[in-house]
């Protein structure tokens, strides 16, 4: 019985919280402000609560198992949904459906958290399931604009789609080697057709769910039409978790595959950075903007990915931690602008600095990790995932990425320049950001520069690996 | 008189499933694509009990793949049609075509 209760702390705690969620949204008739408080604070506990009482081991005959990595790799995911529920505080407390909003969200985390356990592809097609559908629902809490439920409805269906691939190639891999379980699966790859081709069924749902090129195509509509706190979740949350589950399915379950999937990886990886890059040159929505620059950040972690070392896995969660921190501190600095102002135009952006200075550094940080500029820990990320991918010695792959981060560099200095350098007659008047937000712009902020210089947090990361 | 076997079971998910990609790259009523993806996951459930009978008869987990699958296809379908109803109220209309604001 205690077994029961330390193996599966994380989903235990998350799920006391969701019921508290409900009793609260069926009893009590506070204002919006305390149950905002109220949820912040649980999430930190919830956040806390993933350092203490940590046991390995499985359960359910090997459906369910955690070990040092996967705690570490929820607690980045709980912290990043606590900073979520941090910065959008402004457009959080104005919605008439806070709580529910919360619910789907701590549902789709408690997917995640199944889906990072999970030693079975059933426990993994249900616990995805549980992570993208409440997802979709996020996405339509703008409930009066057009444009949220449109993004919904791409949502869904691309979601729907994808899951309908992912379990064609389930069936044919449980065809071809008569089980469905991780610990059992790798010792019956023989890298026969069948089980190549129920392998590219598979690629492909991952690819749809972190928006690989060629199945990229939803994720700017989404990311433009969802409300912001939703656009965060996705882009953040979502996207490290499967990250997260990718590469330990390839490095596990696929590893005999090896030499199939690198050169899957290579190749989607290349086309990933260069058009995402190439979209991201041309967008004026700072959300649209933020989408394709996401889209190529993940053609990079593709790159650690293909490494298929133990550096590979650590670069790899580093990465998504610094990613954390900086995608959460521009959306954030974008969500306040975008909830007092309306505006979402880069072009509106121009002048910032003379009103709002604090929220132009932030943003500037931000950005400067994203593009991987040294003094911020973003250069340290891909620092490491291009050394990682350089272990493969295909010098031409890692070659077009480093060009592929110049590229980048581009868009990312267009922002800061119309914020800082450009003038502009009637810019954005002058924002004061509630306590909340604050706090959680400085802890991205404090996270985007300090993750990089103590060193002792990569190191802490490869010792997990 | 042929009994069926695994092949021509086979043949007819295959079948299925590209019947659903077609359909839902092809039709532009939301609804009609909602049902194109029914038959994609139908076709999986006949893959699996097709497995389970014919390949490995003494194992369950396609079986219980099957339930689970189709029981998450009802919750997908729900929230699909929620969304579906929105979008109606806001569009007046369940075709994708109308639902063209955002654009690269």
């Amino acid at each position: 019985m205690n077994e029961y209760l330390t193996i599966m702390k994380s989903e235990l705690v998350l799920t006391a919280i969701l019921f508290l969620l409900l009793f609260v949204k069926l009893g009590s008739r506070w204002k919006n402000e305390s149950t905002l408080l109220m949820i912040q604070l649980l999430l930190l506990l919830n956040f806390l609560s993933g350092f203490f009482f940590n046991q390995n081991g499985s359960l359910f005959g090997g459906m369910f198992h955690t070990s040092a990595l996967i705690v570490f790799q929820k607690n980045i995911l709980s912290l990043a949904v606590y900073l979520i529920s941090l910065l959008f505080a402004d457009w959080l407390k104005k919605h008439e459906h806070l709580t529910e909003f919360f619910i789907l969200m701590l549902s789709a985390l408690l997917g995640m958290f199944f889906l990072l356990s999970s030693g079975n592809l059933l426990m993994f097609f249900l616990s995805l399931e549980l992570a993208t559908i409440p997802v979709a629902a996020m996405a339509n809490f703008d409930l009066d604009k057009k444009i949220s439920s449109e993004s919904a409805m791409k949502m869904i269906l691309s979601s729907a789609f994808s899951s309908g691939i992912l379990l064609f190639g389930i069936s044919l891999i449980y065809g071809a080697t008569g089980t469905i379980s991780f610990a059992e699966l790798p010792a019956l790859l023989n890298g026969s057709p069948l089980q190549i081709l129920a392998f590219v069924f598979l690629f492909t749902a991952f690819a749809f769910k972190l928006s690989i090129v060629p199945f990229h195509f939803w994720t700017a509509d989404v990311y433009e039409g969802a409300p912001m706190a939703t656009t965060a979740f996705l882009s953040v949350v979502s996207k490290g978790s499967v990250a997260f589950i990718f590469i330990s399915t390839l490095y596990t379950v696929f590893k005999p595959m090896d030499a199939i999937w690198y050169n899957m990886l290579m190749i989607l990886s290349i086309a990933t950075m260069i058009m995402g890059n190439l979209f991201a040159l041309r967008q004026q929505s700072i959300k649209r903007f933020l989408a394709f620059s996401s889209i190529a950040q993940v053609g990079f972690i593709l790159v650690g990915i293909s490494s298929n070392s133990p550096e590979g896995l650590s670069s790899v969660i580093y990465f998504v931690l610094i990613y954390v921190f900086s995608n959460l501190a521009a959306f954030g600095v974008a969500a306040v602008i975008s909830s007092r102002t309306g505006k979402e135009r880069i072009d509106d952006y121009k002048g910032l600095y003379q009103t709002n200075p604090f929220l132009c550094w932030v943003m500037a940080l931000a950005l400067f990790s994203l593009a991987g500029i040294p003094p911020t820990a973003g250069f340290f990320g891909k620092l490491f995932l291009l050394t990682a991918g350089a272990s493969r010695a295909n010098y031409l792959f890692i070659g077009i990425a480093a060009l592929n981060m110049i590229v980048s560099l581009y868009y990312y200095l267009r922002v800061i320049r119309s914020m800082f350098m450009e003038k502009n007659e009637t810019p954005i008047g002058k924002i004061k950001p509630d306590m909340s937000t604050t706090l959680g712009l400085i802890i991205c902020s404090a996270g985007v520069v300090l993750v990089g210089l103590l060193s002792w947090i990569y190191d802490y990361i490869v010792k997990l690996v | 008189m042929i009994m069926p076997g695994l092949y021509h079971i086979l043949f007819i998910s295959a079948a299925l499933f590209f019947i659903g990609v077609y359909g839902f790259f092809t039709r532009r009523n939301l609804i009609t694509m909602l049902m194109s993806i029914e038959l994609i996951l139908n076709s999986v459930n006949l893959n699996f009990i097709a497995f389970n009978k014919y390949v490995w008869p003494n194992k369950l987990d396609g079986l219980f793949f099957t339930l689970f699958v189709i029981a998450i296809a009802a919750a997908e379908a729900a929230t699909a049609i929620a969304i579906i109803i929105n979008l109606y109220r806001s569009h007046q209309s369940i075709d994708v075509e109308n639902a063209q604001d955002l654009k690269y």
